[in-house]
């Protein structure tokens, strides 16, 4: 298994809260798995064999009420834990977090970094960057249905639910490429709604952003100029944005940045340049359903497009 | 009209009724005044509780087998990454109707079916309270599922998941119908289990035999009798639910619509109110099943009767109060959600008490028999335990966190589902057949279909536990090739195979064994309750004479055998109606007969709720016929008979003999 | 085996009665229980009520609140029914027929005043079930209560005719009985309703 998407090897404080949690619980339960099994064995070896051995009901009921309260102590020491683990989750909240809004919609993620001057906001879909050692909190939103944001080796998850605002919290402790994925059932696409969370060292992450902020770069070849006009032109505006040109739509991934980022169709396949042919000139066929009609565009169209969006970096 | 004192029953010396060709004669009598006749009418006329039982029991297995050969296509389709066998769209509908038809149409009809079948033989009445409303309750099931599984052929079937939640569900998102058949798929079922869930209260209540005083009955009835009232009391959260999501994609409300002041989370709560103690209503009465059994094959009488009733209560009481942890990931108050990982992880102490009463029982049995529903009975303490356990790591709000909506929980709620109901009922099935069919399954052939059984379980649901910590969502059509989950997943497709294999091994044996099984006699198990006590299968009637008891085991304890009951009407179908708390005769009862009216009302019925999901005025339209039927139903018919015989006072036995 | 052990008694049951009234019946079980579930589904609207409350600012959220006039009108016609309802239960238990008779006619008058108030107390909530949420949940608490009013209507008027064709036995009587139980359980479920409908939207 890759663990990618583990909730086991975690890669930042609340996961590793969690995971630990796992292991006490995970430990106390096969302690008493293996308790009851023996016991039910031994029993029934017992059973089959003693016709005679009467143990007096009082006896028997001793044992039981013994049982009851092992029991009812482990029981409170795993709620005492679990609360325990939820309250210190809780505290890592910080002011100088970074401050992400992700919107799902039916099926991609619209993400947005928050910035108190709107020029040096950054919108982007299906990828988050965050710096390593850094609170990022989520502001979750949704413009359809329930999905669920969900992060294994970061944080778990929570909903993003119409008509409310979520929060989620976490910190990424490693560098590294961990992979998320809608966790409600959100319809038919719910499979393949799944995002990549890329933990930059501080200053990588910084520069991301900055190179983020700008707007696309003005085409350079003619052939990149008319790819610029079919997607201005043609069906591609009215649903994808791509600063810096008439392409305003909003119901879309963004795709000012587009070439900068790992996969399609919010994760269904690798962004490579035979794959964005495939996906402009079916997307129906690699991720059935989805929102995004087929452009029907000629094929020299095609190329022209592919060699503008190539330039999106 | 007459004089009115109350008369005590009396006990008469050596009743000569009961010598034995007086008795002969009053069984063919009684045989001939319960009987229900032949042919079709007769079988669509049918109320028998012991007819209808047998039928939900079937049906219900139907549909446990559609629903099986669901799953396997979903087996088929995650075997492999990538794979394109299904569709998405028909993947979602297939995982939404095995969830639905499981839950709805399979584990909580069988249950209840089973008490259908069981509670008036234990109890020793000669039948179950409102057996028309019975066989009503049956006609609506049965519509209810093929209704269901007419519309998933139509490419209708629903797609939401077995809990269909909103908006998704709702007017803007849910296209077409599919969203609209569940909610009336679902009021069909709470029709019929409100139905039963009743009749059952009655029976249990009033038609208890003399002696039964309440600390003497079978674990089982007590199991029944407290499913019941979850039923009564959780189900009307799902009517609210399941109303109000019609009336919103119907008729245009807003309950659900965030952007006109409803909320999509009331959805989950009414939902969730009803459905975590729906689990418990298909979890307890496989611990009355369990009881049963391993008290009959310790020979011994379960440790601790008082605990036990408790805990089934104490379960059903805290069941009401932990359905938030459905929702710990919808961003409610942290404080709240303190509360509810509390109660569910106290729930556990009822089930441990009962755990922990089972092995002690086990330990002091008096030469243990481990039959073949022992061994179903016996892999709860591995296979439940497991689910239980997983249920308590679910419990806690960080970690539920992370396994939420993943396999992990697909795994905890098939362990607990499968471990702590399926397994005991098909236990039950082997244990109960002899007394439904009059032939024992065959020990040999059960062995095999057990052990495939256990084998094939763990191989398909374990490996799921595994998957849900690598971060597998559940109700995913497919997952990519580089995520690493196929071996596991193929491993549980290829244990799939193998419960197939077993189920069909468990199908061949009833077939085999309903012909040539070796003929069991009224107790081939030596068990201790009424219902063996009878012919294997009962008349229709259950008991000439009908016997009363002293003792919760009453077969265990011949020696004090109470005297048996005379006096009740050969001649039509009278029941003893008891007192509640100590079951002392109260008066004698007519039951109604076989009746064609259940099952027209049970037609019109469903006409108006398909009809509804069409046309909003369908309801008031269809509610015509169905108040035609009901009228026609309760329309006395042979009212002057009945109020002269009972000016005449009662013709007894004898009388009627000459 | 122990089925059928040679019995020197028996419990002979002979003269014991063929009918009994309240919690001896076995109707009258079934009536409690399907008062439960009934009590139980308005209790859940009442609870989403007050949940959908919660969580809106302005409770009517546009509107006026339902006028006070028709469904206090409406109370008192229904609290007023109790009455002869009353006298009917008394009535059956007695076995007096003409009783019954006298009485179940005159319980069915107030249950046709009451339909037809109902009626005019729907146009006066003010607010229609597809204008918002609120307007959904009132509409669904009056609502239920009235298909109960106009159910138990129904079963009352054929009840009736029974008793009014006759032939009336003791089982009958039973039924007019639990009959009036249920017209009570309807007249009871009413006082909460009209509590959260009109002043739900009153009382902040
Ligand atoms: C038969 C049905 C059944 C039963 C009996 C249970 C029993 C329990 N369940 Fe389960 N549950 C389901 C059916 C059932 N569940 C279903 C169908 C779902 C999913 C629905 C869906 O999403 O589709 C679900 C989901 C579910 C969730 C939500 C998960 C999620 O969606 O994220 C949770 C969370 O708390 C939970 C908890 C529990 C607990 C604490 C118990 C306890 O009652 C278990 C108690 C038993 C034991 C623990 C074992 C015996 C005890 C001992 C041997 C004593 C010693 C033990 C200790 C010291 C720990 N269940
Ligand atoms: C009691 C309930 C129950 C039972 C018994 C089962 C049984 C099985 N389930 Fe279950 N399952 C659910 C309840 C149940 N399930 C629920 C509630 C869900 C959630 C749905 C949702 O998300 O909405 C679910 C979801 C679910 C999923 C997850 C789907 C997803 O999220 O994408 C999977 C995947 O493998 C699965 C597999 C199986 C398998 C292989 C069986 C096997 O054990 C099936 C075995 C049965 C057969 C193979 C039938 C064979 C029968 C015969 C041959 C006739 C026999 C006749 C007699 C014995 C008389 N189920
Ligand atoms: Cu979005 Cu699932
Ligand atoms: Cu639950």
């Amino acid at each position: 298994m890759s663990h990618l998407q583990s909730v086991i090897h975690p890669a930042g404080i609340q996961a590793a809260l969690v995971s630990h949690l796992w292991w006490i619980l995970f430990g106390i339960c096969t302690f008493v798995w293996v308790a009851v099994a023996i016991a039910a064995l031994i029993a029934m070896r017992r059973g089959h064999r003693a016709a005679s051995v009467d143990l007096p009901e009082s006896r028997i009921g001793r044992n039981v009420a013994f049982a009851g309260v092992a029991t009812t102590i482990t029981l409170i020491a795993i709620i005492f834990e679990s609360v325990v683990i939820g309250r210190s989750l809780n505290t890592l909240k910080a002011p100088d977090a970074l401050r992400i809004t992700v919107t799902a919609n039916q099926w991609w993620w619209d993400v947005q970094y928050e910035n108190p001057v709107p020029s040096l906001r950054v919108t982007t879909a299906n990828e988050i960057h965050i710096p390593v050692g850094r609170p990022v909190g989520f502001n979750l939103l949704s413009n359809d249905v329930i999905h669920s944001l969900w992060i294994p080796n970061l944080q778990g998850k929570i909903d993003l639910v119409p008509g409310r605002r979520n929060e989620l919290w976490l910190q990424a402790d490693r560098p590294g490429v961990y992979r998320g994925q809608c966790a409600e059932y959100c319809g038919l696409q719910h499979a393949k709604m799944a995002l990549v969370v890329v933990a930059d060292p501080p200053e990588q992450f910084e520069y991301w952003l900055t190179a983020n902020r700008a707007s696309a770069p003005a085409p350079v070849t003619p052939e990149q100029q008319r790819g610029k006009d079919v997607i201005e032109k043609g069906p591609c505006a009215m649903c994808h944005t791509i600063t810096g040109t008439l392409a305003g739509g909003r119901t879309a991934p963004d795709l000012t940045h587009i070439a900068s980022r790992s996969t399609l169709g919010a994760g269904s396949i690798p962004n490579t340049q035979g794959y964005l042919a495939g996906w402009i000139s079916d997307p129906q066929s690699i991720k059935p359903g989805n929102r995004m009609p087929p452009p029907g565009l000629a094929s020299d169209e095609l190329q022209a497009v592919l060699a503008y969006l190539e330039t999106l970096k | 009209m007459m004089a009115r004192e109350e008369k005590k029953p009396r006990l008469v010396e050596r009743d000569t009724r009961l010598e034995s060709d007086a008795l002969g004669r009053e069984r063919s009598l009684l045989d001939a005044t319960w009987s229900n006749g032949r042919g079709l009418i007769a079988w669509m006329a049918e109320t028998d509780h012991k007819a209808i039982g047998r039928r939900y029991i079937v049906t219900a297995f139907g549909f446990f087998a559609l629903g099986g050969i669901l799953a396997a296509l979903m087996r088929i389709q995650l075997a492999r990454p990538e794979n394109t066998f299904l569709s998405p769209d028909l993947y979602n509908q297939i995982f939404s109707m095995h969830g639905t038809t499981m839950m709805f149409l399979f584990a909580v009809p069988v249950v209840l079916a089973m008490g259908v079948y069981l509670v008036p033989l234990m109890v020793g009445a000669r039948s179950m309270a409102f057996p028309r409303m019975l066989a009503y309750s049956y006609w609506m099931f049965l519509f209810g599922g093929i209704f269901l599984y007419v519309m998933f052929f139509l490419n209708t079937g629903p797609d939401n998941g077995w809990f269909s939640y909103v908006p998704l569900a709702g007017p803007e998102f849910g296209y077409g119908k599919r969203a609209d058949v569940w909610a009336q798929l679902i009021t069909f079922t709470e029709v019929s289990g409100l139905i039963v869930a009743t009749c059952l209260v009655c029976t249990i209540f009033k038609m208890r035999t003399p002696g039964m005083s309440l600390h003497r009955m079978p674990l089982f009835v007590w199991s029944m009798l407290i499913t019941s009232f979850m039923v009564i009391f959780a189900m009307p959260s799902i009517i609210i639910a399941s109303t109000c999501l019609i009336m919103d994609r119907l008729i245009s409300t807003h309950f659900f619509n965030q952007a006109e002041g409803g909320d999509p989370l009331l959805w989950q709560h009414l939902f969730w109110f009803f459905g975590h103690p729906e689990v418990y209503i298909i979890f307890l009465p496989a611990l009355g099943m369990m009881s049963e059994v391993i008290s009959t094959s310790a020979r011994r009488k379960v440790v601790g009767y008082t605990e036990m009733v408790l805990s089934m209560s104490a379960t059903a009481f805290i069941g009401f109060g932990v359905w938030v942890h459905h929702m710990f990931s919808t961003g409610l108050p942290q404080l709240g959600q303190s509360f509810f990982t509390a109660a569910s992880i106290m729930i556990v102490i009822p089930t441990a008490i009962q755990t922990f009463n089972w092995i002690g029982t086990i330990w002091t049995a008096r030469r243990l028999q481990i039959t073949v529903p022992f061994l179903y009975m016996a892999s709860f303490f591995f296979i439940f335990i497991i689910g239980g356990l997983t249920g308590v790591m679910l419990a806690s709000v960080p970690l539920d966190r992370q396994v939420h909506d993943t396999f992990f929980v697909v795994a905890h709620f098939h362990y607990v589902l499968i471990g702590g109901s399926t397994f005991p009922l098909l236990g039950g099935i082997f244990f109960w057949f002899p007394k439904i069919t009059g032939r024992m399954l065959n020990r040999r052939i059960g062995q095999v279909s057990f052990w495939l059984l256990f084998v094939g379980f763990n191989l398909t649901f374990f490996p799921m536990h595994l998957l849900g910590l690598d971060g597998m969502p559940r109700r995913v059509y497919t997952y990519p090739t580089s995520m690493g989950w196929h071996n596991l997943n193929l491993l549980a497709s290829v244990g799939a195979a193998i419960i197939f294999v077993s189920l069909l091994v468990y199908l061949v044996n009833i077939i085999v064994s309903l012909r040539h099984g070796v003929v069991a006699g009224e107790n081939p198990w030596g068990a201790s309750t009424l219902e063996w006590a009878t012919t294997s299968p009962p008349p229709p009637y259950n008991f000439a004479p009908q016997l009363t008891v002293a003792s919760s085991e009453p077969l265990w304890h011949s020696e004090l055998a109470p005297p048996p009951i005379v006096g009740l009407a050969a001649d039509k179908r009278e029941v003893l109606v008891t007192y509640l708390l100590d079951a002392e005769p109260d008066h004698r009862y007519p039951m109604p007969g076989p009746s064609l009216w259940p099952l027209v009302a049970a037609v019109a019925t469903s006409v108006m709720f398909v009809w509804s999901i069409f046309q909003a005025w369908g309801v008031v339209w269809g509610s015509i016929p169905i108040f035609l039927a009901l009228v026609g139903w309760f329309w006395p018919t042979k009212t002057k008979e009945r109020l002269e015989q009972g000016v005449r006072g009662r013709m007894t036995v004898s009388e009627s003999l000459s | 085996m122990t089925a059928h052990p040679r019995h020197d008694v028996a419990l002979d049951v002979t003269e014991i009665p063929t009918f009994g009234f309240g919690h001896r019946s076995l109707l009258w079980w079934a009536t409690a229980s399907m008062m439960i579930i009934e009590g139980m589904v308005f209790a859940m609207v009442i609870v989403s009520y007050v949940y959908l409350k919660g969580r809106t600012p302005h409770w009517p959220p546009s509107g006026p609140s339902p006028d006070l006039f028709w469904g206090t009108l409406n109370t008192v016609v229904l609290l007023a029914s109790a009455v002869p309802n009353q006298l009917t239960k008394k009535a059956a238990e007695r076995f007096d027929l003409g009783g019954v008779r006298l009485w179940m006619a005159v319980c069915l008058v107030f249950a046709v005043a009451f339909n037809t108030i109902r009626f005019v107390e729907f146009q006066h909530l003010n607010v229609r079930w597809d204008t918002n949420a609120y307007g959904s949940v009132v509409w669904v608490l009056v609502g239920f209560h009235t298909v109960h009013v106009i159910t138990d209507f129904l079963d009352s008027s054929v009840l009736a005719a029974l008793i009014f064709v006759g032939p009336v036995d003791e089982h009958r009587f039973v039924d007019v009985s639990e009959n009036s139980l249920y017209w009570y359980f309807v007249v009871l479920t009413w006082l909460p309703i009209y509590a959260v409908v009109y002043f739900g939207s009153r009382i902040a």
